[in-house]
């Protein structure tokens, strides 16, 4: 049994839901992000968010997946203000739906005054509405930079609890800092461009298993949403006990999540 | 409450038993993929001083300087060092490495 906290289903077929219920996940959490292509109206983004909310729980409920999700404007479509606090305003009235976790993928991508911006806007609109964040953190080159701007962005904020924030994508030269300053951690597992299930192993190995988790990310782009049972494979195979394994794939995203009062494991399979 | 680490329940020749022909082929790949740059016809700019391909001897060289922590280093190598928002951002995508990347070479001969 395990929790897959990010994957973006939007962009994936059926069969992905039926292999994922197949190989263990019971539960899933699917933040807003940017799809492949910008959206050209705030009505693109309300579309988008209807279909977190409503489409995609019914289809990972046939497979007995609970479905939840986290909205925003990520950093990749930030780069324009005014459009982005067009989208902002219409979060609220969404962030009533059951299944709506949080605020996220909120984040930077390339680390620019823009995208700090809207950050911000989006670290306020959580505190305004009481809301859990996860923060996306900027890809390769970008992201030691974009994750110290973060954590610095959060903590001129003033406001949120770096216990109710999960900082994502970490790798070996991100993950002691994020969580030395309290936030929790994800590990996202892809082919090419974040942590291998072998890294994520070795990283679980070297900065220990609290408040670190692992996800697949997966997406339109190279990923794989068996990611999250094959690193429990991968820690298997090396001769961790099941407890430990538990613990980074179900108990510390149920841990994390649970603060929400909305997060639930327990959905028969409605097909 | 904060636990310790697993540590690796392997012993050291388990670990290369079981991962060694896997990272052959990884440094087969990067040798290959090296002479496939050189190889390959020139460009008016000089592409053997690529940033990325810079970036990816620098990390080459750290990989046998006997100390620690080699992935963290080849990532802190590769990253962007600089601490302020830039002003736009100028596309969506990264490169994988920081463009402003000079090798040793490069480095030892500056003056200011
Ligand atoms: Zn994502």
């Amino acid at each position: 049994m395990y929790i897959d906290p990010h994957v973006h289903m939007v962009s994936r077929t059926t069969d992905d839901y039926q292999r994922m219920a197949l190989a263990g996940c019971v539960a899933i959490t699917e933040p807003a992000f940017w799809a492949g292509y910008d959206r050209s109206s705030p009505q693109g983004f309300h579309d988008y968010f209807s279909v977190l909310t409503d489409t995609e729980p019914k289809r990972a409920a046939q497979y007995g997946i609970a479905h939840h999700t986290w909205l925003c404007i990520n950093p990749k479509e930030a780069e324009d203000p005014v459009f982005a606090r067009e989208v902002l305003e219409i979060i609220p009235e969404f962030l009533k739906c059951e299944s709506v976790l949080g605020i996220g993928e909120i984040g930077l991508n390339k680390n620019s005054r823009n995208e700090l911006e809207i950050l911000e806007a989006h670290l306020q609109l959580a505190a305004d509405h009481d809301q859990m964040v996860l923060v996306h953190t900027p890809h390769l080159e970008d992201k030691r930079k974009g994750t110290r701007l973060i954590m610095d962005a959060i903590k001129n904020h003033g406001v949120l609890d770096p216990n109710r924030v999960l900082i994502d994508h970490v790798e070996e030269h991100t993950v002691r800092d994020v969580l030395d300053r309290g936030y929790w951690a994800g590990m996202t597992l892809y082919p090419d461009t974040k942590c291998t299930p072998q890294r994520a192993a070795d990283i679980f190995e070297m900065h220990g298993t609290d408040r670190l988790w692992i996800n697949s990310a997966g997406d339109w782009g190279p990923s794989d949403p068996l990611a999250v049972p094959k690193c429990r494979d991968e820690m298997r195979r090396r001769g961790h006990l099941e407890a430990t394994i538990r613990k980074v794939s179900f108990d510390n995203p149920l841990e994390f999540l649970s603060q929400t009062g909305r997060f639930r494991i327990d959905v028969q399979p409605t097909r | 409450m904060s636990t310790s680490p697993p540590p690796l329940p392997l012993y050291r020749h388990a670990v290369v038993d079981r991962y060694f022909l896997e990272h052959r082929a990884k440094v087969l790949d990067l040798a290959a993929f090296l002479d496939r740059v050189d190889r390959a016809k020139p460009d008016a700019a000089d592409s053997n001083r690529d940033f990325r391909l810079d970036s990816l001897r620098g990390a080459i060289a750290l990989l046998l300087d006997g100390e620690p922590e080699r992935a963290k280093r080849v990532l802190d190598l590769m990253s962007d060092p600089s601490t302020e928002p830039i002003a736009a951002a100028p596309m969506k995508g990264a490169t994988g490495a920081w463009d402003g990347f000079k090798p040793a070479s490069a480095r030892d001969g500056e003056t200011g």
